[in-house]
């Protein structure tokens, strides 16, 4: 048999080399189309329908676009803002009445602290206003320098960045790390700017229940399962968890010891916001992870900004070097945008030395937080949302009417039956639209180290007078 | 990225002598217009504008190549000596508790900044200890291992004269008279607000500053925001969403490009200032629709930049404009870098080019570059403002402007309009065109490659070749000067650049010595590309001897 095939295969090169040239070449070009027709991609035949010169003229013509923006009705309550003239600190002016504030975030009374100021000032006469550029040419100052390793420092993280704006922070800082094809995992009450970096990320986005651990293990486990089937994608597909550490629209604390738990279990990263609890939950200041005594190290990456308990301007990640340095070149925020004035960062370092100096301060506010939350629990009417160390609670209406802009129209009547009387509060905002789970409407109650016992009083009873006079 | 080059060795030139045989009305239009005005103005407005891409010889673009292929070589061979072991890896490791997570970085990601952005990242990032005026202080830092760490040596460089700050009008100053009122406000407010313009933080000051800028535009009114890049990636999605189509230029700022992204609506990029390609991009769409679905579009937005950063190309705005009104779409208009910088008065390209700003749907700019603060606005009539105090993301959730920088922009530009009885700031403007004037021509005369347009003070110095960037940014910082270079990716690969951004605040001398420097190391390095014979700048020196 094989003496026959052999015999075959010697004819097969002879008639090979007898052929004439013409007749190789053909078969060599037919040969490379076949080649060609089996690896290019399959197409549709577009429609083959051409338009005329004059039916073209004649769309041109008829098309009419949308008016750039809708026309709106004069009564909407966000046209017209409340103005207020003079520093927003503990006394604040608005609409032409002094109220007490219990609206702005400046937990720890730094907005008008003089010392704060003089720094500001002195960084002002040497610097001016403006740092002309991005960090990348020329707009790196050491003042900046300074800053990052000071909140390093704070914070006790091998290394800090700063971006010039707060809300750039976290929506520059996902979609550094995360690309399209990588998992992340996201509690449904996160905030504004975390949606914003999730949409720049081009990620697969999974939400689990706010503060719901078993939601959010019964997602990994099936991710897990999914990524048994298919282990090579799974191999360079990443996956993040991002959760804020005290949340601005629910006022509670995330668990963050079952999350550390579940990221070695399920081997995904956590980036962790801590906006809001920066400079009030923890022993020194430092954060959820002092408050609930977790190893900094475990958690990937921590944002924050400065514009609450720090009273200046911005924000900051902090991590590891391996982590941090990646947005040096990556975060689109950090790199196409100018860098932070130096006056707000010199701001930002004595904010940082006072809370050094002082750590009572947190304590402080810790017990001032409890005071009013226990204080504002028997209000009838309204039902207080949120956790005795939160420093911003929300109080919406325990019956609703069943519309929203009823809803938000009798709030906000109160609000300002309460500025009449001299308590400055302020309806929590939300673009209706845009946010994917909406909050219910309330109003949002700060509390500050500068509130004193008859502050927290009169509040109470503006809400309790405010609430039988129009709730009704 | 798509170079705007003609065919090899062809100069592009847009000059008033030869548009006489072209079809362009519209050239003509506009060049026109300009002549009515006085001769009181500056002298920018008289001449002809010209905008030169010209393209350097093929040696130069073989050369390009090679060097990166070089160094791409270079970078692989290090990678194997680093997996092999015999060189020490100094980049920053994962920590050994989660060594078996799904890598954070994929290796061929950071090729490029492993291989060759580490080996000559001294030219960025440099700090400065000073303001960042005319001249600085930078602070010396040196490497001891090849640019992996730097370390301060404790002492700084005193004096170098500042051509990289974007600080145009020169309001990067610390006079204590100019920043009283500064400092005033200060002392009065603070620095931060702690709340958002909708919540608690809407301050009378903020509503002054819009007031004002609304005058300085000649528009109905105006709204401001905390931060540059955030005002496009936050309002533009309150403007556009899905349905909407967005034909946007090809050099468009990240910001723009961020924006339009997460509006949602569709995007189409049209060649970079050619509005050949912007019309036909105009009739195809309204001609077919969206896509596959075929229904009409609800908006067709145009997003054009007033100056381009990188090129110092300036926008075509009156031919814009033109194809705007016959085909009903919207102009967004991006002032980052003109506003204040070009015009008689400094009020942008709507008055370079002796536009009606009622033309411009949407009027943007930043306060971060001709006003020495930071943030910035959009402008334009009464409904489209209103619309976004409602609807603009940052109103609802980002922080307001710092009071101290919102009466920085304030005194700045009250200066500008001369609101403060001088003429300071209309010195200042007319300062900036002659500087810009005066040292273009001489970098032409002296055989370097520059783009853009005459009148733009950003001035791109084509340096091509890795290796001369580099050595150019060194050079020059030996002889005291502060450039910015950029190369790969910000720039098509084989177009890396010096970027030089002139300012008000640069006296003659100051640039006479920078342009002595430019000479020598333009010698030494061989960076004189230009074949062009030099006949168009007679009239520019017998206007500045």
């Amino acid at each position: 048999m094989a003496a026959g095939q052999q015999w075959v295969l010697v004819e097969m090169v002879q008639a090979f080399y007898e052929a004439p040239a013409y007749h190789l070449i053909l078969e060599g070009i037919l040969i490379l189309w076949i080649i060609r027709l089996l690896f290019s991609k399959t197409y549709r035949l577009h429609e083959t329908y051409k338009l005329t010169e004059k039916e073209k003229e004649d769309l041109i013509e008829e098309w009419q676009p949308e008016p750039l923006v809708p026309p709106v009705s004069k009564d909407h309550p966000s046209v017209n803002y409340d103005v207020v003239t003079g520093p927003p600190s503990h006394k604040i002016v608005i609409n032409g009445k002094e109220c007490i504030n219990f609206a702005s975030f400046n937990f720890l009374g730094l907005l008008d602290n003089d010392r704060v100021k003089q720094k500001a000032l002195a960084s002002l006469k040497k610097y001016g206003v403006g740092t002309c550029g991005p960090r990348g040419f020329y707009g790196t100052f050491d003042v900046h320098l300074e800053l990052e390793s000071r909140l390093a420092k704070f914070m006790k993280t091998e290394e800090a960045i700063i971006y010039s704006y707060g809300f750039a922070t976290i929506a520059s800082a996902i979609p550094a790390y995360s690309k399209r094809g990588d998992i992340i995992f996201v509690d449904e009450a996160a905030c504004f700017a975390i949606q914003k970096g999730l949409q720049a990320s081009r990620s697969f986005i999974k939400y689990f229940k706010h503060n719901d651990m078993e939601d959010l293990e019964r997602l990994l486990r099936e991710q897990e399962q999914e990524d048994q089937k298919n282990p090579r994608k799974a191999r360079v597909t990443r996956k993040f968890i991002v959760v804020e550490g005290l949340y601005i629209n629910t006022a509670d604390v995330c668990p963050l010891p079952e999350l550390v738990k579940l990221k070695y279990q399920y081997k995904v990263r956590i980036f962790l916001e801590e906006s809001m609890s920066f400079g009030v939950l923890g022993e020194h200041g430092r954060g959820v992870t002092e408050h609930f005594g977790v190893n900094i190290d475990d958690i990937d990456l921590i944002s924050a900004n400065m514009e609450n308990a720090v009273a200046s301007i911005g924000g900051f990640c902090c991590g590891r070097s391996f982590v941090i340095d990646h947005q040096r070149l990556s975060g689109q925020g950090y790199c196409f945008s100018a860098s932070l004035p130096p006056m707000l960062a010199a701001a930002a370092i004595e904010a940082l030395n006072i809370m050094e100096e002082d750590p009572d301060i947190f304590s402080v506010l810790k017990e001032k937080c409890k005071h009013v939350y226990h204080a504002l629990q028997d209000i009838p009417g309204l039902k207080l949302v949120g956790v005795p160390i939160a420093p911003a609670l929300h109080l919406q209406l325990e019956r609703t009417t069943g519309s929203r802009d009823t809803d938000m129209q009798q709030l906000r009547s109160i609000v300002e039956y309460c500025i009449q009387q001299n308590v400055a509060l302020t309806l929590a905002r939300y673009l209706e639209k845009e946010e994917r789970f909406l909050p219910a409407p309330s109003i949002r109650v700060v509390i500050t180290v500068e509130q004193t016992e008859e502050d927290v009083q009169k509040v109470v009873s503006c809400l309790k007078e405010a609430v039988s006079t129009l709730l009704k | 990225m798509v170079t705007m080059t003609a065919a090899n060795g062809i100069l592009k030139q847009h000059s008033k002598q030869k548009s006489s045989k072209s079809q362009d009305v519209k050239v003509n239009g506009h060049q026109k217009k300009i002549q009515k005005h006085g001769p009181g103005i500056s002298v920018a407005s008289r001449q002809p504008r010209h905008e030169v891409f010209e393209q350097a010889p093929m040696y130069v673009a073989v050369m390009t190549y090679l060097g990166f292929g070089l160094v791409t070589l270079f970078g692989y061979f290090r990678d194997f000596l680093r997996a092999v072991g015999l060189e020490k890896c100094h980049q920053a490791q994962e920590r050994a508790e989660q060594k078996d997570f799904v890598p954070l970085y994929q290796d061929f990601e950071n090729f490029y900044t492993r291989n060759l952005y580490m080996r000559v990242r001294d030219n960025w990032n440099r700090p400065i200890c000073s303001l960042p005026g005319p001249v600085f202080d930078l602070i010396e830092r040196v490497s001891d291992d090849y640019n992996w760490t730097f370390r301060f040596t404790g002492k700084t460089i005193p004096n170098v004269i500042n051509v990289g700050s974007y600080n145009y009008l020169g309001f990067a100053e610390n006079n204590v008279d100019f920043l009283k009122t500064v400092a005033e406000k200060t002392q009065q407010f603070g620095v931060g607000v702690c709340s958002t313009r909708q919540e608690m933080a809407n301050l009378s000051l903020h509503q002054e500053l819009e007031q004002l800028v609304a005058n300085f535009l000649g528009v109905e009114s105006s709204m401001t925001f905390g931060m540059g890049f955030a005002t496009n990636s936050m309002n533009i999605p309150a403007l556009v969403g899905k349905g909407c189509l967005i034909l946007s230029d090809e050099l468009n700022h990240t910001s723009l490009i961020l924006g339009a992204r997460l509006s949602g609506a569709t995007i189409r990029v049209f060649k970079h200032n050619n509005m050949h390609s912007l019309e036909k991009m105009l009739r195809e769409a309204i001609c077919s629709g969206q896509p596959r679905t075929h229904r009409p579009w609800k908006k067709i937005l145009i997003m054009v930049e007033g100056i381009y950063s990188m090129e110092g190309s300036v926008v075509r705005l009156s031919e814009i404009i033109a194809l705007k009104k016959k085909y009903r779409a919207y102009l967004y208009l991006d002032e980052a870098h003109s506003i204040g910088a070009v015009g008689p008065t400094g009020r942008g390209v709507t008055e370079l080019f002796n536009v009606n700003t009622a033309d411009v749907d949407i009027m943007m700019g930043t306060f971060t570059k001709s006003f020495g603060a930071c943030g910035g606005y959009i402008a334009g009539n009464k409904v489209l403002v209103d619309h976004l105090r409602r609807h603009s993301h940052s109103a609802v959730y980002a922080t307001a402007m710092s009071p101290p920088v919102t009466e920085q922009v304030i005194r700045a530009m009250k200066c500008i309009m001369g609101k403060d009885g001088g003429n300071e700031g209309i010195r200042r403007v007319r300062q900036l065109a002659e500087n810009t004037r005066y040292f273009r021509a001489r970098l032409k005369k002296m055989g370097f490659i520059i783009y853009g347009n005459d009148d733009s003070p950003v001035v791109p110095i084509l340096l091509y070749m890795p290796a001369k960037v580099v050595a150019f940014a060194r050079e020059m910082l030996e002889r005291r000067i502060g450039v910015v270079v950029v190369g790969f990716p910000a720039t098509p690969i084989t177009e890396a650049r010096a970027r030089f951004c002139l300012s008000a605040a640069h006296t003659r001398d100051m640039l006479d010595l920078v342009l002595h420097h430019m000479n020598e190391v333009g010698d030494l390095l061989c960076l004189k590309f230009s074949r062009r014979n030099l006949g168009v700048c007679d009239d520019v020196e017998h206007e500045t001897h």
